[in-house]
């Protein structure tokens, strides 16, 4: 099977629902914020990128990338494994000042120069996420390995004890504020 | 080896009862070639579980990375594969330079190209002599050490290491090649090709060795992808995904060379996948010599390197498998986030599912056959 770009787009974006992705929101709603204050803050914020993007492969090294809600993973794998994808990573990225955990999912295809990212955000505070290893069996280390390293815990997950530290590690290494 | 036992009750119509028992394989074990311990519950000979306990040689490299500018981490990359250096700082700098936009000379991908090539036979030759010794055949390795030897001393001369090379720079080479090295390969390339017909006549035919890896140990195409194994594994299992030639890089695609698979997907077909892929290399090091384009070996690059915000991988084909490096960058002189995405790491994480049901030697049979490197399984 070769997936092509907008089958995946179309997936996704159908993943994603017609609203914008809810991540995990970084300022109290805004509602709550004076309306002057949320104006003056959005250029700071930057325009957001679009949840479903094509990439530029010189560049990046994939031609897909996509963020879609914690709750989203597993569906997410689920239209990868479908499309015939091979895993390629999982990993975290630990972005303290805004208090969140990125989770990255890497996917390479076996028959066409086809790579593709998708990713999502957490919260720092209780970094939980829904484990993929049922879809993606390979992902259960890779997961292991992004726990021990973040802390990041994936439910679900058949057995969460330290991969690559020692087995009574209880620190979690990546995390910018460790301290050893 | 540890061994310990366990009762269970007797079967319910008075058959033996079945008896399994733990045993420990490693951390120090001459099968394993490294700090790899496997806990094995064992039915008699056969495993019911086999589970591979990886970390003994955690090094901590992604953590290293934060903490030194990106040149510093380049001594690094040679140090997760050591038998397969060149394509690990391959990896590492092709992201830097994708996400930096630096431009490499021509000269720089050719040699970058033959001294990958050169290192992917050495690393071959010895896992082809370390598999024959775990099957106890013990005259193929120095047979196999001597060829690789001449290719250690052609990479010495070019960089002065002879495992940890650290050739390559953020737009081109540390040195260019001189006529010595030029000629040396050429000659290299001379010597290969008897030897590789003479260890087909003498070992790939052996009709012990066969036994003991036809059939054995299958690891289909859809084992491969859901666990992410790549390299001879996913070749061996019919599949032609190398990433030279589904995401090409370098100068790859100026090439002729062809992608061996092999569809039984035992252990025999990954051998052969890696004793074909070691005559394709010495085809790709002929032509590269043969195109090789005068020139500088050196680019245009930034006395303080900064990489602009965001996120940039880039993946080689190493000797076993899919390697890359995933770079976050926040615009400052250290990477933010240095992910290695390792062969070996994908390549061992089925052994658990393969290995079930099937004989201890087998087993290991099959673990030679995936070429582990445990250093870059830990990182």
């Amino acid at each position: 099977m070769k997936p092509t770009l907008e089958q995946l787009t179309a997936q996704f974006t159908a993943l994603n629902g017609p609203a914008p992705v809810a991540l995990v929101p970084t300022q109290p709603a805004a509602s709550a914020v004076p309306a002057a204050a949320a104006t003056a803050s959005a250029p700071v914020a930057a325009a957001p990128k679009p949840p479903v993007q094509t990439t530029d492969f010189a560049i990046k090294g994939y031609v897909f990338d996509a963020t879609v809600a914690p709750a989203q993973v597993v569906a997410a794998a689920a239209i990868m494994e479908r499309a015939g994808f091979g895993l390629d990573a999982v990993t975290g990225v630990d972005w303290i000042a805004q208090n969140e955990m990125e989770v990255v999912y890497d996917f390479f295809h076996p028959e066409v120069n086809f790579r593709a990212v998708y990713r999502t955000r957490v919260s720092r505070t209780t970094p939980e996420i829904p484990t993929i290893s049922p879809v993606f069996a390979g992902a259960n280390w890779h997961e292991r390995e992004t726990h021990e390293f973040f802390g990041i815990r994936f439910l679900g997950h058949p057995d969460l004890t330290p991969l690559l530290l020692p087995e009574d590690a209880t620190f979690h290494p990546l995390r910018k504020d460790y301290q050893p | 080896m540890n061994v310990s036992k366990e009762l269970l009750p007797a079967g319910p119509s008075g058959e033996a009862p079945q008896e399994t028992f733990i045993l420990n394989l490693g951390p120090q074990h001459p099968a394993t070639h490294g700090v790899l311990r496997i806990r094995t519950t064992m039915d008699g000979e056969w495993i019911t579980r086999a589970e591979p306990i990886i970390g003994y040689i955690h090094r901590m490299h992604e953590k290293m990375g934060e903490n030194r500018t990106w040149a510093k981490f380049l001594p690094n990359t040679g140090r997760i594969d050591y038998l397969s250096a060149m394509h690990y700082t391959h990896a590492f700098v092709g992201a830097v330079e994708r996400a930096a936009k630096i431009e490499v000379p021509p000269r720089a991908e050719y040699v970058r190209v033959i001294t990958s090539e050169l290192n992917r036979i050495a690393s071959h030759l010895v896992w082809w002599g370390a598999l024959l010794l775990d099957l106890g055949g013990f005259t193929p390795i120095l047979y196999s050490f001597e060829d690789r030897e001449l290719i250690l001393d052609l990479l010495e001369g070019l960089c002065g290491a002879r495992l940890t090379f650290c050739y390559y720079r953020f737009g081109g080479l540390c040195n260019d090649v001189d006529a010595e090295f030029i000629d040396g390969t050429r000659a290299l390339v001379k010597h290969m090709r008897p030897r590789l017909e003479m260890y087909r006549a003498l070992v790939t035919g052996n009709i012990i060795l066969r036994k003991r890896l036809e059939g054995i140990g299958p690891i289909t195409a859809e084992m491969c992808r859901k666990y992410g194994a790549t390299g001879p594994v996913i070749r061996g299992a019919g599949v032609a995904y190398d990433v030279r030639t589904v995401e090409p890089y370098s100068v790859y695609p100026q090439f002729d060379f062809k992608i061996p698979t092999y569809p039984e997907a035992d252990s025999m077909a990954r051998y052969h996948v890696r004793m074909d892929e070691m005559e394709q290399s010495l085809r790709i090091i002929e032509q590269a010599l043969d195109q090789l384009p005068d020139g500088p070996v050196m680019g245009k690059v930034p006395r303080v390197l900064k990489l602009p915000v965001g996120d940039t991988t880039y993946a080689v084909e190493a000797a076993r498998g899919r390697f890359m490096v995933r770079i976050v960058s926040d615009g400052k002189d250290t990477p933010y986030r240095l992910k290695l995405r390792t062969p070996c790491f994908s390549n061992l994480s089925l052994f658990e599912e393969a290995s079930k049901g099937m004989m201890l030697p087998d087993a290991l049979a099959m673990l030679g056959s995936l070429d582990l490197v445990i250093p870059d399984i830990d990182r």
